[in-house]
């Protein structure tokens, strides 16, 4: 029988060593396919026909595969290893599957050219979103004040200058020593061997330290419970590959940061549910809309393993308060489900308003600590994305076991930890640091949110963040994204300002964009707004 | 009395639970055995010898000099006036200037005799991640890849685990000093064939590891010609490259390529690493070096998951630029190492142990087949735990290596002092002596 066949066939283990189990493997299979069908017909017929077109495609394409004189490689997705002919057809992949779907199926094979995975041959065209052309244009001609002047101006990086001086003092003073002395004799040996890939825990204790300064000593960080990874973008991986299968799924608010969709989904098959924020809440969270997407994936078969939030969030620059924040929690409790929350704009708000820690809510709550993982890192916060210092911090003994495994395969610097360490253990230079911090990100907001203003652009009262989210429904030519994208087009080529569209972040309203203002100077504000003006015409 | 509700477990996934990681293997447990009571020259001289990690620690003094000559290359120089792009700096492309020295300095180990272009290297976090970051660009969950065995036993972790990748073993041994013949190759393809695994490349170690030797020129082009044949990828992995103990020895696949003109180039990938060659493990620093732009492009994009520190590029760029430094280095750490070699092949055969015939590495393939009461792999772990608990040596049992043959061991010499290597012999003298008089 086919059926058997292809169990057997897809899950045997060469190796002693058992992994996972065929039945997984099998559910990586149904779950996209079903995925495919919508849902519609339901559970049963949703999956029993595809899953039967699946297996006569599987047993058809196998028969081929074994006729040893087959040399019809064109129209086929079989292997056929003897083909060394040039001039044989490219092999594309099958049109109209989705890319989970092609995964799962015997991998198209160029028998020209020897060909890559599947997984990734998809994702080779990447690259072509707004987000990441408009990056490549400022790249490619980026303003300067004095050198080019009619250069683009880039508001589209959430990254932070700012403060850059500050820090370039402390390292100009205290670098060397601080790599490799530490005050004693210079000693290789404290940076060249293996470290525990999941960081020093040196350097642990102060990144602890930092985060509990950043977060106003609000809550204490234990080192012990820390993974140190190269950025926080592989910390939200490793969660990814942690807390959900292949086939599973996060519920992620949207709008969102448009690099979610890399590190939540690329290598590990997990899918991403958007949970639509809008503007007549100013885009806060409702648990409404999470319990509406939650039932909507579980009736499309799709297993929701937990929540994503930033807070501060990105790219709107809302905190949660503590209400949301424990209405969320009842929410995973009630679902069973994990809770990530990205904090790592948590030292770069400004304004008054209140930051909470997802720590901070655990703290009292004892049991549902095991679902709660929190990610930070030191790119935003100390202004250092070049060093790749993330953290992933969990109450959960097994997802810290895991987690502290995995990160050998994205672990920090030993030099660069031990600069660090020196730089967060100065306390006095912490602390002078995050208070100019915080001043100069309040008063550029305040610039670049008042000029807006001025042309009839309102933005959502942002806490947190390098960014405002602004409202320029009123100045698209069709209220979709094809008229959002169009102005994002004239600000870009006409203007010449590089701003980020709110579709690149999955916002449900067309006509939102997020304008980064860290990256600027004070006098770069009204060359901006000159800019963008030129570019306006109100449409009605 | 009140009734308990247990709340359902938060659950984790299948990657999360799974053994893959194999920590719980003799290979890793002598570490334990280690960390539980380590040896110290001067505080605990009975504790366990570490011969188990391959670390070269013999040219720290050589890295100590150039940081200590060119502070600039820690702190940015005077004022820092690089540091400020140097810390925004997070592009998966790296730094030019540092992929440029790692070019040359491939070059440099290679005597010259090929080439690398600084746009087709990839930087990854260690070689560790480079490994895994090209088993998920080459291949599909299920799919398999061909090892030669006696393979270092991290591969089973690196290259299966998140990626869901088999391996399938090229068995080799000692009937041709575990040689990688054209027989066995078309054997485990066969094999993955049988139980309908598609192969979509072979990854070989040259030098080897755990072997310590390198791969002969006539092998090399029959594993290249056998690729071909089969439409795969070949992944050369030449972590050691640097630590051959004769510059002339060392043949890489990039040397074959260049002779063939560069024909069947697209399927072939060079891994790279500073973490042996030059000692810096705790740098994180490793490399892709793939002929085919689709990986090249794929692989970059990849490597947002593990980028190299930019601080770190930034110093390894200003060192290993500097020719005098690493000209130097190479052929001094070749010396030591090769020195090292030759003291415990001596102090082994002393006790009476052979060993494979090696010419690089940091560690010697060890033969104690003789002293198995049977020729299992029960017997061998048997006897490896007498090593570890009686003669308080961590060494690795062939077994964690996969090899076929029970009985070998691979010995680390690179991680110690010169000393702690006579205590170590000596133990193993004091040992043999033992067994040979009961």
């Amino acid at each position: 029988m086919t059926q058997t066949r292809y169990y057997r066939t897809r899950s045997p283990e060469p190796e002693k060593e058992k992994t996972g189990g065929g039945g997984g493997t099998a559910m990586r299979v149904i779950v996209p396919l079903q995925g495919v069908v919508q849902g519609r017909g339901g559970l049963v017929l949703g999956s029993i026909i595809p899953c039967a077109l699946f297996y006569f495609l599987q047993f058809y394409l196998k028969r081929n595969r074994d006729d040893p004189d087959d040399k019809n490689e064109s129209n086929s997705t079989s292997q056929n290893p003897t083909i060394r002919s040039p001039s044989s057809e490219h092999l594309t992949e099958l049109p109209g599957l989705t890319r989970s779907l092609s995964r799962a199926l015997l991998s198209p094979r160029n028998s020209g050219p020897v060909s890559i995975s599947a997984r990734v041959s998809g994702i080779v065209k990447g690259g072509d979103s707004p987000y990441y052309m408009g990056l490549k244009r400022v790249k490619e001609d980026p303003y300067d004040e004095l050198d080019n002047p009619n250069g683009v101006i880039q508001l589209g990086l959430a990254e932070n200058k700012l403060s850059l001086d500050l820090v370039k003092d402390w390292l100009a003073e205290n670098a060397r020593e601080a790599i490799l002395g530490n005050g004693k004799e210079l000693s290789v040996s404290g940076i060249a061997p293996y470290q525990p890939f999941d960081g020093l825990m040196e350097f642990k204790v102060a990144v602890a330290g930092f985060m509990s300064q950043v977060m106003e000593n609000a809550v204490s960080f234990n080192p012990s419970q820390m993974v140190l990874t190269a950025g926080a973008t592989p910390a939200i991986e490793i969660l990814s590959f942690c807390l959900a299968d292949t086939g599973n799924a996060f519920l992620v608010p949207t709008p969102y940061y448009p690099g979610f969709d890399r590190d939540v989904k690329w290598r590990t098959g997990v899918e991403i549910i958007h949970v639509p924020c809008r503007s007549a809440e100013n885009f806060h969270l409702s648990i409404a809309a999470l319990d509406r997407s939650f039932n909507q994936a579980k009736k499309r078969g799709l297993k929701v393993r937990g929540v994503i939030i930033s807070n501060p969030s990105n790219p709107v620059g809302n905190l949660l308060n503590r209400e949301t924040l424990y209405s969320l929690l009842d929410f995973a409790r009630e679902k069973n489900i994990h809770i990530i929350s990205n904090e790592i704009l948590a030292g770069s708000t400004h304004g008054n308003e209140e930051f909470v820690s997802m720590a901070e809510i655990v703290d009292q709550e004892d049991t549902d600590r095991k679902r709660v993982h929190i990610v930070y890192g030191l790119s935003k916060d100390l202004s250092l994305p070049g060093f790749r210092v993330g953290v992933i911090y969990t109450f959960n003994e097994d997802v810290l076991a895991a987690a502290r495994k995995l990160s050998r395969f994205s672990a920090t610097s030993a030099p660069t930890q031990r600069l660090l360490i020196s730089m967060l253990s100065d306390t006095k230079f912490v602390r002078t640091f995050i208070t100019t911090n915080r001043e100069r990100l309040q008063r550029m907001y305040v610039q670049l949110v008042a000029g807006l203003e001025k042309m009839g652009i309102k933005s959502i009262k942002s806490s947190g963040g390098f960014y405002c989210w602004a409202d320029m429904s009123g100045f698209i030519s069709s209220y979709s994204e094809k008229g959002e994208v169009e102005l994002w087009d004239k600000l870009l080529n006409i203007g010449k300002v590089n701003v980020t569209p709110g579709s690149c972040c999955h916002c449900i309203e067309p006509g939102w964009f997020r304008f980064c203002f860290a990256t600027l100077t004070e006098k770069d504000i009204p060359v901006v707004m000159e800019r963008i003006q030129k570019v306006l015409k109100p449409v009605n | 009395m009140a009734i308990e509700i247990e709340q359902p477990r938060v659950g984790l996934s299948k990657v999360a639970v799974s053994k893959t990681h194999g920590e719980d293997s003799p290979y890793f447990a002598g570490w334990k055995a280690y960390d539980e009571n380590p040896y110290h020259e001067t505080s605990n001289q009975s504790g366990v010898i570490q011969m188990g990690l391959a670390e070269n620690q013999v040219s720290f003094d050589l890295l100590e000099k150039y940081l200590e000559e060119h502070s600039e290359a820690s702190s940015w120089g005077k004022g820092a006036p690089g540091f400020r792009e140097n810390a925004l700096f997070q592009d998966y492309h790296g730094l030019k200037s540092f992929r440029q020295a790692m070019a040359n300095f491939m070059e440099q180990i290679r005597g010259g005799r090929a080439k690398f272009d600084p746009d087709r290297i990839v930087l990854t976090a260690g070689a560790t991640a480079a490994n895994e970051l090209l088993t998920f660009i080459l291949a599909d969950p299920g799919d398999a890849l061909l090892i030669p065995t006696p393979y270092y036993p991290g591969f089973d972790r690196d290259l299966r685990w998140r990626t869901s990748v088999n391996i399938v073993p090229i068995h080799c041994d000692s009937s041709n000093n575990f040689q990688i013949t054209p027989e066995a190759m078309e054997a485990a393809y066969q094999s993955a064939e049988s139980m309908n695994l598609k192969v979509r490349g072979i990854l070989i170690t040259n030098p080897s590891n755990p072997l310590g030797a390198t791969i002969q020129r006539s092998a090399l082009e029959q594993i290249l010609d056998f690729a071909v044949n089969k439409n795969i990828h070949l992944v050369s992995d030449e972590i050691y490259s640097g630590s051959t103990f004769s510059s002339s020895e060392f043949i890489s696949i990039a040397e074959i390529l260049e002779t063939r003109g560069y024909k069947d180039a697209e399927r072939v990938h060079i891994v790279y690493s500073l973490s042996k060659d030059l000692g810096l493990p705790g740098f994180r620093v490793g490399t892709i070096y793939s002929y085919n732009d689709q990986v090249v492009t794929t692989a970059r994009r990849m490597s947002s998951f593990t980028l190299i520190s930019s601080q770190t590029q930034h110093l390894l760029a200003c060192m290993l630029s500097n020719k005098e430094f690493s000209e130097n280095y190479i052929k001094t750490n070749r010396e030591r190492l090769s020195k090292r070699y030759d003291m415990i092949i001596k102090g082994l055969k002393k006790a009476g142990i052979e060993c494979l015939k090696g010419n690089a590495g940091l560690f010697c393939w060890m033969n104690l087949s003789p002293l198995l009461e049977k020729p299992t792999r029960e017997s061998e772990l048997a006897l490896w735990k007498v090593i570890l608990n009686e003669v308080k040596l961590n060494i690795s049992p062939g077994s964690s290596c996969h090899c076929s043959e029970p009985g070998w061991f691979r010995v680390c010499f690179a991680n110690m002092s010169e000393q702690t290597l006579e205590i170590a012999l000596e133990r193993i003298h004091k040992f043999m002596e033992q067994r040979k008089r009961n």
